[in-house]
């Protein structure tokens, strides 16, 4: 897109009045974009049939800087939710997307985001179904922040819910951990370094449909521990189902790169977010299965099983230690803050 | 991972585990002076590994911890006067007496989160019409960086930065915990990455005049477990020796360069150190030369004062007569979500590293 297709080249006030200039927005990037019969229609919504339950999940994105290492904040946006749909035992099928701008954005960027989006949904085999688009001033936004929300069809053999963990059950982490936030970080103004870590973003929703397929309801909980980490999630978890976690320092997959740049940030890779990475827990009789599979899909090249789900300490994660000690694994407080020395 | 992995070994680390249960045969309490070492025994589990005979006490070298509160009443102050506030980032949790740095900036101030004063220097340059300070705290570790930014300032005749500076030093700590009457330290952990800026020489008066061992310690597990295992065997065998566990990183005389840099900016002056309260010639000031680089000089904040939480501890639990748990607070009105005191902010504070990595020290 080019000021000669749109006029201008920079996102202003008026392409969100809801006069012509917006539809032009919408007429000559989003709709021709996505262009598929529900969006098509240019109604108010889209209506779409299921059959069975359904599974919602929505998420807002502010991620900065809105390109970034390995993506933008619009395969994020499509990613984020699928994946959060994919969580509860469902196969995504729609979203909506909703962006707020703030003025001055490049058109160029704004379509970059936009096909982004387009590859992403493709790529998840979900239709952007409806949407929305704001524009807000200068200074009241930070370049542009999405919302999508996503519906997806209930597998058939899931049953995915934390009162389904047993004891005994093995806690499984389908990555490495940690890349997305560092690639994020390393970024971030004030913070460059030199790396080539890559965020992590991707879709996982066939891997998961797949897993459902061989292994059901022998899989008890799906989550992706994005914002928080890892140890936020399993923190969660155990206070959740009122029963301990155990897990191996040295089982944890972390990329040599990624380790090196939380040691040199003062960070603990156990609190940083990811984005395409998921936490399964499944019964013992399965987990090496479980693993295998995932091994073998390219999404889960790097799984692991990190530990279990015991009797002892209740509510707690305690985190074996590379030199053999144990250690509280706590959730995240606030923002993780770097260290003075 | 170079430098680490082979510092995190398992075997490694057990041998000298195994030695230390072998040769202690008496009760031993030795301080690891550091936060950094704080934190890294308890996030490894290395205090439960350890033969209850040896007893870690946890040290005042936590920077965030022994901050004085009107010092940060002050960069508050700043930042309501539109300074823009830079700081490490550990620090804007800690709470003034009304709030802490973060809540400042939700209200509108304008914080940012640095990993080097020299970040703040070029965020002077490139904002002429603002003030910049740089909120300077730490041990002789962050000094050098701190008066370099000060240097740099000048070189480039940037006259709007100025930094807010409250750095301590550790021998003179060490020195006021072994005068207290209550103090049951039988051998000190040195801070492996303040004596590679100052050596080691300053340590061997205290050596002298205390009849105690200094075993100067890095910060990885293999680390601390050798240089417990030294501290150990000297009291052992009753000598009282500086050594220095941490030599691929700390030489003899540090690092000449960092040390000029600290001598031209700042002078050894009285400190007041969080908790514990005034320590003589326990600090660096900033030279008068350097005046106008001086925050509390140059916007007139210096009598700000800030009276204690009286129901914290931190002064017990930073001289090591106390550890958290023994807090009737811990855990309970303090957490680190909402701490009382600094210890329970900074991930090297003992109370945080207590209560975030300490298993069966966290009421269930």
């Amino acid at each position: 897109m080019n000021k000669s297709e749109l006029g201008f080249d920079t996102i202003n006030l008026g392409h969100g009045s809801g006069g012509t200039m917006t539809r032009d927005l919408l007429d000559k990037i989003i709709f021709k974009t996505f262009n598929n019969t529900f969006l098509n229609q240019k109604h108010d919504g889209s209506i779409v049939k299921f059959d069975g339950e359904i599974a919602i999940s929505t998420d807002s994105f502010v991620v900065s800087p809105i390109f970034f290492k390995g993506g933008n904040i619009g395969e994020l946006a499509v990613n984020g939710t699928v994946n959060d749909v994919a969580m509860c035992g469902a196969i995504p099928k729609y979203l909506s997307l909703a962006f707020i701008v703030e003025e001055g954005l490049a058109i160029d960027d704004f379509t970059k985001i936009v096909n982004s989006v387009k590859r992403a949904a493709d790529n998840s085999g979900v239709l952007i179904i409806t949407g929305d688009t704001k524009v807000v001033e200068r200074g009241k936004g930070d370049k542009i922040f999405i919302n999508t929300t996503g519906f997806g069809e209930v597998h058939p053999e899931a049953n995915i819910s934390a009162n389904n963990i047993k004891v005994g059950d093995k806690i499984i982490v389908s990555g490495l951990i940690a890349q997305h936030g560092m690639a994020i970080m390393s970024q971030r103004e004030g913070l460059e370094f030199e790396s080539t870590i890559e965020s992590d973003t991707t879709n996982v929703n066939y891997l998961v449909n797949d897993l459902l397929d061989k292994f059901g309801n022998k899989i008890h909980l799906f989550r992706d521990p994005t914002r928080g980490g890892l140890a936020s999630v399993l923190s969660e978890i155990a206070t959740d189902i009122n029963k301990g976690v155990i897990i191996s320092e040295n089982k944890i997959p972390l990329e040599k790169q990624v380790a090196a740049a939380c040691e040199i940030l003062g960070l603990d890779p156990m609190y940083v977010a990811n984005e395409g990475v998921f936490i399964a827990i499944v019964e013992a009789n399965v987990a090496d299965a479980v693993v295998e599979t995932m091994q073998n899909n390219e999404k889960g090249i790097n799984t692991a099983c990190i530990g279990e789900v015991t009797e002892e300490h209740p509510n707690k994660v305690v985190m074996q230690s590379l030199v053999g000690g144990k250690r509280i694994v706590s959730p995240l407080i606030g923002e993780q803050l770097p260290r003075i020395c | 991972m170079k430098y680490l992995s082979e510092y995190r070994n398992f075997e490694a680390t057990k041998k000298y585990l195994d030695e230390i249960h072998r040769i202690a045969t008496r009760n031993w309490n030795i301080m690891e002076i550091c936060g950094g070492q704080t934190h890294s025994l308890v996030k490894n589990g290395i205090l439960e590994l350890l033969p209850e005979k040896v007893r870690m006490i946890h040290g005042p070298g936590c920077p965030v911890c022994v901050t004085p509160l009107n010092l940060i009443d002050k960069a508050i102050e700043l930042l309501s006067n539109n300074v823009i506030v830079c700081s490490y980032g550990d620090m804007i949790r800690v709470p003034g007496s009304k709030k802490s740095l973060l809540e400042a900036k939700a209200g509108g101030g304008d914080l940012r989160i640095l990993y080097s004063p020299i970040e703040a220097v070029s965020i002077a340059k490139e904002n002429p019409d603002r003030e910049v300070v740089f909120f300077a705290v730490g041990f002789e570790t962050t000094a050098p960086a701190n008066a370099l930014s000060v240097l740099h300032a000048e070189k480039e005749g940037i006259t709007n930065y100025s930094i807010l500076a409250s750095h301590v030093l550790v021998p003179p700590a060490m020195e006021a915990i072994l005068d207290d009457e209550l103090c049951n330290i039988d051998a000190f952990l040195g801070a492996g990455h303040v004596c590679a800026i100052m050596g080691t020489q300053e340590y061997l008066p205290l050596v002298k005049k205390y009849k105690i061992p200094i075993v100067i310690t890095g910060f990885e597990p293999l680390d601390l477990v050798q240089g417990i295992y030294m501290a150990v065997k000297q009291l052992e065998e009753e000598r009282h020796e500086l050594e220095n566990q941490y030599a691929r990183v700390v030489k003899e005389h540090g690092n000449k360069a960092a040390i000029d840099v600290i001598k031209k900016v700042f002078q050894v002056g009285d400190r007041e150190w969080r908790g514990i309260g005034e320590i003589p010639n326990s600090g660096y000031v900033i030279r008068q030369a350097y005046r106008k680089y001086d925050a509390e000089a140059k916007f007139k904040v210096g009598n700000i004062t800030a009276p204690e939480n009286s129901d914290c501890i931190a002064g017990e639990i930073l001289r090591g007569i106390k550890k958290p748990n023994q807090c009737s607070q811990f855990g309970k009105t303090c957490t680190p979500s909402n701490p009382l005191g600094a210890p329970m902010v900074s991930s090297e504070g003992a109370c945080a590293a207590y209560y975030n990595f300490s298993d069966n020290l966290i009421s269930s």
